[in-house]
């Protein structure tokens, strides 16, 4: 017996809706055995990895906290991969609008009033913009690859973040400690409900994931990136101009990148501190990508991706088994989604008949 | 697939009710780990500490712990879900976990809060810290004594208060042998970092030092250290494995009698919020075995750790001046710990610029 992969004539319908089901009912299976093989009730563990933090309301809108950065960023991201644009560097675009967005909260912390907020969040999605403009500069007019250059500017945005945390923004009645001052009761964005600690950066993540959607899905713009993407010279004779589309597309994933950036400092964080992203710009990569850079997809996977990080502090307590058991599910997940994958394009046919046989009946 | 959910659904039943009746009969105290719990360093001594707690009030407490937590949003989730589990103490044992530690001890006025290196504190959060600074005055001591160069390399991690007032004593304890001594100091800019404390090692020893220390968590400088046949000292564990013929002495940590006295004093209803910053004599440090030095420097050591415990001496004692030649302290005087926990200057003869 031997399994073999047949192409499909065309993508299969049926399988670009339940991939990621099966996907992720591989993923529980395979993890069942993982924690079986531990010596733990899979049942349970499966219980305490999954559900357990849907059950609880303030678990809820950690979820949201943690979704909300990683959907923002992926929804961005996910426009410059269609359009064959490969943005590596969300994470440095997210630190970037973290630190435009608090100039006026650090800097100017005397100045109250309502129009504090709006600013910053604008000022935030400025320097993320700005700061994913770099590479797309150098793509567009020196044509660079953009996978380095946006990678290489995530360390400078790191280092740039620590230099001002420790020198010239350091808080002055902070004992020294490398963090700027917590940033006043107008600069902070608001908690969506009274139940929990959930800030309105979830619902920029929703907002700005059914615009992107629908301008993919109904817009020549949306039109003008597909087609880029997939051909740049059918783009051309199109009258598409590839080197407009490395701005628009660099420009829109590096502002929402900021604005998650800004989001979470002022939501969640209220202040700057040397390290104020846990890797959101490299995770996202994955959830757009498991998300099939559909930004409505995108919304379940970044959710999924952030139950995972829930889910493995739940396990470690209820469970007593390793933080590390994050990171294995997070991988399986990636690699049964693109596995599964290969379902859209190929049929599974298994060969039953005895390989030696056939060549005995030819002769 | 219904099957499926029904075990899920009557196993968790099953587990959690289990677990909550044996939560009814022990008191649980909680840990929350900014590194992984093998680490070697700083996270490593935390979880012996816990199980030393655990050795000592078995019968009476359980423990659980998060590990590889990271500081901000993510600590704060961390510790709030410790304390809905039900955990009586929460020991946060990262500086970095302070602002989260107090945020979400407003939230929960009846668990008690315990958190390691910082400076806020509240009606249930209690601070607890310990002396380093006079390990290092014995490691300065025996540096003096060893390097053939009169120079030592130092790699730091952050430039706040605590690194900084280590560099000062491991100097004046150098000076205190030597008068001409001098350091290297390299910021590695992390606590726990294997590579990067690697390649501050391998910076200094090019540049000449022959006995390296660090305040970072990791035994990468020891094992480079090693490789090079130069002495080392280790940090917050007892680093002799990485390098049995490089290791001097380390400052080794010792948290479990202070987790142990205030798990106690949690069981008696005696808790109280308490600002505690223990040294050498109350065992919340201590020097792993005097190792690879001859006797005379051992001895040297000896004395020097019995006179700290005793009170005799002080390491940050007159005259001393700061690093751009202004008085400190006279002769004679001693640094209040006030002025130790706000130190953001060098004192006279660090080769350095502190980071502004």
């Amino acid at each position: 017996m031997r399994i073999e992969l047949e192409k499909r004539p065309k993508v299969s319908v049926l399988f670009s809706i339940f991939s990621p089901f099966i996907a992720l009912i591989l993923t529980l299976i395979a993890g069942a055995i993982m924690f079986a093989m531990l010596g733990k009730d899979p049942g349970y563990a499966l219980y305490s990895f999954f559900i357990e933090p849907l059950m609880e309301v303030w678990s809820l809108h950690e979820l949201a906290i943690k979704a909300g950065p990683l959907i923002l960023i992926a929804v961005g991201l996910s426009v410059c991969y269609r359009s064959n644009n490969w943005n590596i560097g969300a994470e440095g675009q997210f630190i970037m609008g973290a630190i435009a967005g608090s100039i006026i909260p650090v800097v100017f912390y005397e100045w109250q009033s309502p129009l504090v907020l709006p600013l910053m969040l604008v000022m935030g999605m400025l320097g993320g913009a700005l700061f994913a403009g770099i590479p797309a500069f150098l793509k567009a007019h020196m044509n660079t690859n953009e996978i380095l250059t946006s990678l290489m500017l995530v360390y400078v945005a790191q280092l740039f973040l620590d230099w001002l945390v420790r020198g010239p923004w350091r808080n002055p009645g902070g004992m020294n400690f490398p963090e700027t001052r917590t940033f006043g009761a107008e600069a902070i964005l608001p908690e969506m409900l009274a139940s929990g600690r959930a800030h309105w950066g979830f619902a920029f993540a929703i907002i700005a994931a059914i615009l992107v959607w629908l301008m993919m899905r109904f817009t020549l713009k949306g039109f003008e990136i597909t087609v880029l993407g997939q051909s740049e010279r059918a783009g051309r004779f199109a009258g598409f101009s590839s080197r407009k589309m490395i701005w628009f597309s660099m420009l829109l994933s590096g502002a929402l990148a900021g604005l998650a950036g800004i989001s979470e400092v002022s939501g969640a964080i209220q202040q700057l501190r040397p390290v104020i992203s846990p890797g959101y710009g490299f995770t996202a990569i994955i959830v757009a990508f498991l998300g099939r850079l559909n930004p409505l997809g995108i919304v379940a996977s970044g959710l999924v991706l952030a139950l995972t990080y829930l889910g493995g502090e739940a396990a470690q307590l209820s469970l007593g088994v390793s933080d590390k058991v994050t990171r294995v599910f997070q991988g399986l997940l990636l690699f049964f989604v693109l596995s599964c994958d290969t379902l859209l394009h190929f049929k599974i046919r298994m060969v039953w008949a005895d390989l030696n046989d056939t060549v005995k009946d030819t002769h | 697939m219904k099957k499926l959910l029904f075990a899920l659904a009557t196993s968790a039943a099953v587990l959690g009710f289990t677990a909550a009746a044996s939560a009814q009969d022990k008191a649980k105290i909680c840990f929350v780990y900014v590194g992984s719990k093998t680490d070697g360093g700083w996270t490593q001594a935390h979880d012996i500490g816990r199980q030393e707690l655990e050795k000592a009030l078995g019968d009476k407490i359980e423990t659980q712990f998060l590990e590889n937590v990271p500081e901000g949003p993510d600590a704060e989730r961390a510790i709030e879900r410790l304390a809905r589990s039900g955990c009586g103490v929460i020991f946060t044992t990262s500086f970095g976990f302070m602002d989260a530690t107090i945020k979400i001890a407003e939230k929960f006025p009846d668990v008690k809060f315990e958190h390691a290196t910082g400076y806020k504190s509240a009606p249930n959060v209690a601070t607890y810290n310990s002396r380093f600074y006079e390990g290092r005055y014995i490691q300065g001591q025996i540096a003096a004594k060893i390097s053939q160069k009169g120079e030592a390399g130092y790699i730091a991690s952050f430039p706040i208060p605590e690194v900084v007032m280590g560099i000062n004593s491991f100097l004046i304890g150098a000076r205190s042998v030597n008068p001409e001594f001098k350091i290297k100091v390299v910021w590695a800019n992390t606590w726990f970092d294997p590579g990067k404390e690697a390649d501050a090692a391998k910076a200094l020893i090019d540049q000449g030092v022959d006995v390296i220390t660090q305040h970072t968590d990791t035994t990468a400088p020891m094992q480079v250290a090693a490789e090079r046949g130069i002495k080392a000292f280790g940090q917050a564990s007892d680093m002799i494995k990485a390098g049995p013929e490089t290791q001097l002495t380390a400052i080794v940590d010792t948290w479990g009698s202070y987790y142990i006295k205030r798990t106690q004093a949690f069981l008696d209803g005696k808790w109280e919020t308490t600002s505690s910053w223990d040294g050498l004599k109350d065992g919340i440090l201590t020097m792993a075995p005097y190792t690879n030095m001859p006797d005379d420097v051992k001895k040297m050591a000896e004395e020097t750790e019995a006179k700290i415990k005793s009170g005799e001496l002080k390491p940050f004692t007159g005259p001393l001046k700061k690093q751009d030649g202004s008085e400190w302290l006279a002769a004679g005087a001693s640094a209040d710990d006030g002025t130790l926990l706000g130190m953001n200057f060098y004192v006279e003869g660090v080769d350095d610029k502190l980071p502004q």
